[in-house]
């Protein structure tokens, strides 16, 4: 694992307020994801999860504050510096987001043919190879809508994975999944931080993955309408502040 | 006693001072007629204090008498009157606590009142405002990926330009034909019934030519257009929007607009002015069986006074006309398609409103276009 040499920050937030004109959903959040992390951001519903990772990602501009990529800041870059650093991360949607008109094979591939100059046969290699990771060699040729739920969440992650990306931003990875398909999602979510390094960022309100994957996180506050700093969910659920315990515990404690 | 199948309501003066006891029995059940809580209400005087049910005599219950329950609840909250709900059966005791656990919430920002005519014209006058700048906006990143596309920097997939030229040309020629043919067939009749006045119907072949070639050929090819294709672009972009489709794209730095957008509209601009040639020979066509079968003109005589009409710019009118209807079209219905909200409804609205969108605009460039070629004598 990576523990044993110094963190080094890889996303900061700075005092970002999200929302929407004058309803802010968020403010005042700040937080480091460090290389390697399995951040959770984590949250009831309608704490604004999914905005704040809208903004992460450069879909939803924030209302205040900043988002740095390793020192640089997203949103104040020029419009091709912030096309840059976006090539950088991969996303995977809560609903997968596969382009419902292309095959798998063709989802995967095209991120590959627009950021690069590689030969069609050199990006079927990949195409194949990236599917054979998540589990889907021979699925080249079927369509999204062929796929079950988790077919297409373990597409998507290939997608998101095409062009080695940096960071990886996952929403609800185990939303509509059941407990055992999503614990194998989780588990190649590790894997992949494992063995290429990627410094992940999962966005959930999923109990059983928070405490099983994640190494730091945030707890979004709907009723306060800020963050709470959580650290190790692990620690979190024992000695974390009382709305985390709370959460952590289904309401129990 | 009575019967089971029937309700009973009894309220009596209790034992206690102030006091009311309710009486229920028989079958509360929500397919009987039961009564409203005003019945119980208006028995609530001012010198009443305290409600008491007694449930004893109650055979059979369900959502029924909890509504009517839940009502007469809400009336002693709101009076100050306490009510003694422990002669209920244990089920509706428990079910009524969870339904009055929580108290209405208002919720921020969604009015329920009912909106006057004025509020409801002024918000659409603003939203017919607002509407014109989004259109300038996507006319313009329209342009711009027309400018990286002369500029061989605009990156759609040849494929797609492909399926679309094939669903928007070829399979539109059954119901391209069927239209121009009919269309063609009235404007014959029109001429013929006017014409006969002046004993000139070989001129039914003029009128026919021209008019399907010039005008009608390709406002009808647009409409048809609008309503087959460009309702389905409305409704796939919207469906994408829906799917976060859109927001991959964006994340991944493909800008939708040259992805999506521009193949639509490049194969509706080439396919619409091939589809208005096509329907203005149908059109004349149809005007040829009718003034052969029943005007008795000869066919002969009928082509030769139609070539002798048509001339090389009457084509040009007509192919310029279809390409400006089909750009149109491609724009209304990828505007409305990338406008769609993210649920179901959005996307009927979206499509909805691409046809609406196309069509106003066609009509208004067929307007401008008509007296810009009138005044430059074409």
């Amino acid at each position: 694992m990576l523990e044993t040499t110094p963190p080094i920050p890889h996303i900061e937030v700075r005092d970002l307020s999200i929302g929407y004109g004058d309803f802010v959903v968020q403010r005042d959040l700040n937080f480091v994801v460090n290389q390697g992390d399995i951040f959770v951001i984590m949250g009831g519903n309608g704490c604004g999860k999914t905005t704040l990772m809208r903004a992460l990602v450069g879909l939803q501009r924030p209302l205040q504050g900043s988002v740095l990529y390793s020192g640089e800041d997203f949103w104040g870059a020029s419009e091709e510096d912030r096309q840059r650093l976006k090539q950088r991360l991969g996303v995977l949607f809560q609903s997968g987001a596969l382009w419902s008109s292309l095959t798998l094979a063709d989802n995967v591939a095209l991120p590959i043919a627009e950021y690069t100059d590689l030969p069609q046969a050199r990006i079927d290699e990949i195409v194949a190879f990236k599917l054979a990771l998540v589990g889907l060699a021979g699925f080249e040729d079927f369509y999204p809508s062929e796929l079950s739920g988790g077919m297409k969440k373990r597409a998507s992650l290939a997608r998101a994975m095409a062009l080695d990306p940096d960071i990886l931003v996952i929403d609800e990875p185990s939303s509509g999944l059941d407990p055992l398909t999503a614990k194998r999602l989780d588990e190649l979510i590790v894997e992949l931080r494992d063995s290429l390094g990627t410094t992940i960022v999962v966005v959930t309100h999923e109990l059983a993955s928070i405490l099983s994957i994640g190494n730091n996180s945030v707890y979004l506050d709907a009723e306060t309408h800020t963050m709470i700093p959580t650290g190790n969910p692990q620690d979190a659920l024992n000695s974390g502040h009382p709305k985390v315990r709370h959460f952590l515990k289904r309401g129990a404690a | 006693m009575p019967n089971d199948t029937q309700w009973q309501l009894d309220l009596r003066p209790a034992n206690i001072e102030d006091g009311l006891d309710i009486i229920l029995g028989g079958r509360w059940c929500i397919d009987a007629s039961l009564p409203s809580p005003c019945v119980v209400l208006d028995a609530l005087d001012d010198h009443i204090h305290s409600l008491r049910f007694d449930a004893a005599g109650l055979s059979d219950w369900d959502s029924g008498l909890l509504t009517f329950l839940g009502g007469v609840l809400k009336a002693c909250a709101q009076r100050n009157i306490t009510a003694d709900t422990s002669g209920l059966p244990s089920g509706a005791q428990r079910l009524l606590a969870m339904a009055m656990a929580i108290p209405e919430q208002k919720v921020a920002g969604r009015d329920k009142g009912r909106r006057d005519m004025f509020s409801l014209v002024g918000a659409a006058t603003l939203e017919f405002f607002r509407d014109g700048p989004q259109m300038l906006r996507f006319l313009g990143e329209i342009t711009q990926s027309l400018l990286r596309l002369l500029a061989g920097r605009a990156r759609f997939r040849a494929r797609d330009l492909w399926l679309e030229i094939e669903e928007v040309g070829p399979r539109a020629l059954p119901i391209v034909s069927v239209i121009s043919f009919l269309v063609g067939l009235i404007l014959a009749y029109l001429g013929a019934d006017q014409l006969r006045l002046v004993g000139a119907q070989v001129f039914i072949a003029d009128l026919v030519s021209i008019g399907m070639v010039r005008e009608v050929g390709a406002l009808m090819t647009g409409i048809i257009i609008a309503g087959r294709t460009g309702a389905a672009f409305a409704a796939q972009l919207g469906t994408m929007q829906v799917n976060e489709e859109m927001d991959a794209y964006k994340t991944l730095g493909i800008p939708p607009v040259d992805f999506l957008v521009l193949p639509r509209m490049l194969a509706l601009m080439l396919m619409v002015p091939l589809l208005t040639l096509y329907a203005g020979f149908i059109g004349i066509l149809a005007g040829l069986v009718v003034s052969v079968t029943i005007f008795n003109i000869g066919a002969f005589e009928y082509y030769t006074e139609t070539l002798r009409a048509l001339e090389f710019k009457h084509f040009l009118v007509g192919l310029s006309k279809g390409t400006v209807y089909g750009a149109m079209i491609a724009f209304a219905g990828c505007l409305r398609g990338m406008q769609c909200g993210r649920s179901a409804e959005a996307v009927g609205r979206a499509a909805t409103s691409a046809v609406v969108t196309a069509i106003l605009l066609i009509t208004i460039a067929a307007s401008i276009m008509t007296i810009v070629y009138y005044q430059l004598g074409i």
